[in-house]
């Protein structure tokens, strides 16, 4: 009776190893035949073995990760035999698996560094940039903060610690709660460098892992102050109008952006060992193509063309 | 028959080789955190990083003070032990002692269910309801405080704190609380003088480990704490935001370039966070030796 028992048992351990060697075998078929693959869910989740023959990586800053995302899909569903995976994780992190070799594309949504293009040179890579669309940055309040507009030199005050109360820039007394994104943001450098002209953000400012937790807590904090693409823009927070040093006070809207009045507009990046080649070359002239950049326009950024 | 003796080996030496491997990575981690950590003082120096008040990675020059991120960590912890510790050792004796037995079956896995949430959700359970709640009520410029994480981290705790100490607590011989008992002392008497005498090292090796897990605690305390870097009074500190050292490397690790001075600084915080998880783990496994010492001479 034991006896039977224990090889009972044996027999189930062996079903499952054969079940679970011919899922895994299964799964490799996939892998090879991505061809095969007839929706867009079936060739995303194939494996990065694919991507040696027909796919890409994207990877890099969460402020294109939804641009390329958008783009992604709509590349694929017109090309059924590519792959392209696109990763988020901040510009920084985009622009070192460029250089190690791991994506074929990195997303910015700042400038690479000479540091960086100096390391991507010694590991014989060569970053060439790509201008895809362009973004503007909001400066949010909560909505039932009376202050509507802020100049430079206000807004740099509120960010490098010299102004910590709201009465000082016309509004209520309440002190003021600085909000910055972490330094792996491409958006912190941007802001750093033409807001704070390079100085340091104060020390007290609240550092925010993604711009969601920054929405959310503007949202709840009467007080906060934060900055966050115009593409993550609602209704639970209140875009500041703001005075980049011409004296009048511009407000963070389409026409602006696109018009350049607006102080916090920047371009979006991708960037490419090499002129693009290939599915590289084929995603990328589509991104750019007239259907690629009404995609820009749908995602809540603006098109270059 | 050899047949069999070959099994036997063969399993055995499996199993051997399971455990050798451990100890191997565990090597292999601490030569790779170590190296990286210490890459950091071939051009900055040691003292600058032990007592530096400033933590500013990415402006010229670098400034990696280890102060504002350490003592972030301690307050953190401090908060969720205040808050985790009698909390905790209340429902465990609550279980062990005074609870009937289909109380303690329903109340025993559910408390087990606590740690089976992803900290994640703890973060995001934080952010969402405790940071506004804490900021209406003490009216503070902001929610994001030490003590939101104090206190997401002090209910992380409470699985660990609680099952050890009511293990400890159901361990106590019977016949040392029959004893009380026939004494005249009362059920309270018996718990307050007796029991949790008695019990006292196995609860504080929980207490311990309890620690142990809230000091390496990145996600949730990433999420409600605020990050930012500046040394946190006392006790006024829990009220402000604080960065703690996991925080300062999940935020960091990303945009970093491999091979530069912030790199090696993170490496070195990391190096900090594991010394002092090990001294947490190796009291809290001598305070258990010395208990099991104790029940041993008990019965």
């Amino acid at each position: 009776m034991f006896k039977i028992t224990k090889l009972n048992k044996m027999f189930i351990l062996i079903t499952v190893f054969l079940v679970v060697g011919v899922t895994f075998t299964g799964i490799g078929c996939v892998d090879k035949n991505t061809t095969d693959a007839s929706t867009t869910e079936e060739i995303s989740n194939a494996s990065q073995d694919a991507t040696v023959k027909q796919g890409i990586i994207v990877k890099g800053s969460d402020t294109v990760l939804p641009l390329s995302q958008a783009e992604a899909e709509e590349f694929m569903v017109k090309n059924q035999d590519s792959d392209i995976t696109v990763i988020g994780g901040g510009s920084g992190v985009g622009i070192a698996a460029l250089i190690d070799g791991e994506a074929e594309i990195a997303m910015a949504s700042r400038n690479m560094k000479d540091s960086e293009i100096e390391k991507a040179k010694n590991n014989s890579i060569n970053p060439v940039e790509t201008i895809i669309g362009w973004d503007g940055i909001a400066v949010v309040v909560n909505p039932e903060n009376p202050v509507t507009q802020l100049t430079f030199t206000q807004l740099k005050a509120i960010y490098d610690g010299n102004i910590s109360n709201w009465k000082d820039v016309g509004g209520e007394d309440i002190q003021i709660t600085v909000i910055s994104r972490d330094s792996s943001s491409g958006t912190y450098e941007y802001f750093k460098e033409e807001v704070l002209e390079g100085r340091e953000y104060r020390q007290d400012a609240l550092v925010q892992p993604a711009t969601g937790a920054i929405t959310q807590e503007v949202a709840q904090n009467k007080g906060a102050i934060g900055y966050i693409g115009y593409a993550y823009l609602d209704d639970s927070t209140k875009a500041l109008a703001l005075d980049g040093g011409e004296g009048t006070f511009v407000s963070a809207t389409e026409e602006k952006i696109l018009s350049g009045e607006y102080p916090l507009a920047r371009q979006l990046y991708y960037y490419t060992n090499g002129e693009p080649q290939g599915l590289t070359k084929e995603f990328m002239d589509y991104v750019m193509s007239e259907e690629g950049q009404a995609i820009v326009s749908d995602v809540g950024y603006f098109p270059v063309k | 028959m050899s047949n069999r003796k070959y099994q036997e080996k063969a399993i055995e030496s499996l199993l051997c080789l399971s455990g050798v491997t451990a100890v191997v990575i565990l090597f292999l981690i601490c030569i790779f955190l170590f190296r990286d950590g210490l890459a950091l003082f071939q051009n900055y120096s040691f003292i600058d990083f032990l007592i530096g008040t400033k933590w500013y990675p990415t402006s010229q020059p670098n400034q990696f003070g280890l102060l504002p991120l350490l003592f972030g960590s301690i307050i953190v912890t401090f908060g969720a032990i205040i808050f985790s510790v009698p909390l905790g050792i209340a429902v465990a004796i609550y279980i062990a002692e005074l609870a009937g037995e289909k109380e303690a079956d329903v109340l025993k896995p559910l408390v087990e269910i606590l740690a089976g949430i992803p900290s994640v959700v703890y973060g995001f359970f934080g952010l969402v309801v405790l940071v506004p709640l804490l900021q209406n009520i003490l009216d503070l410029p902001t929610g994001q405080t030490a003590l939101a994480g104090s206190i997401m981290l002090g209910i992380m705790a409470l699985p660990t704190i609680i099952s050890m100490s009511e293990d400890a607590i159901s361990s106590v011989p019977r016949s040392i609380k029959d004893g009380s008992l026939a004494l005249g002392s009362t059920e309270w008497q018996t718990i307050n003088k007796v029991i949790l005498p008695a019990a006292l090292s196995g609860i504080s090796a929980a207490v311990m480990l309890g620690i142990g897990r809230a000091i390496g605690e990145t996600m949730t305390v990433m999420m409600v704490t605020g990050n930012t870097a500046i040394i946190p009074g006392f006790p006024d500190g829990l009220f402000v935001p604080v960065r703690t050292m996991t925080a300062t490397i999940a935020l960091e690790m990303g945009e970093v370039p491999q091979g530069s001075e912030h790199f090696y600084a993170l490496f070195a915080i990391g190096s900090v966070l594991f010394i002092t998880t090990f001294i947490t783990n190796i009291v809290a496994e001598y305070i258990k030796k010395k208990y099991k010492f104790n029940m041993g001479a008990g019965q």
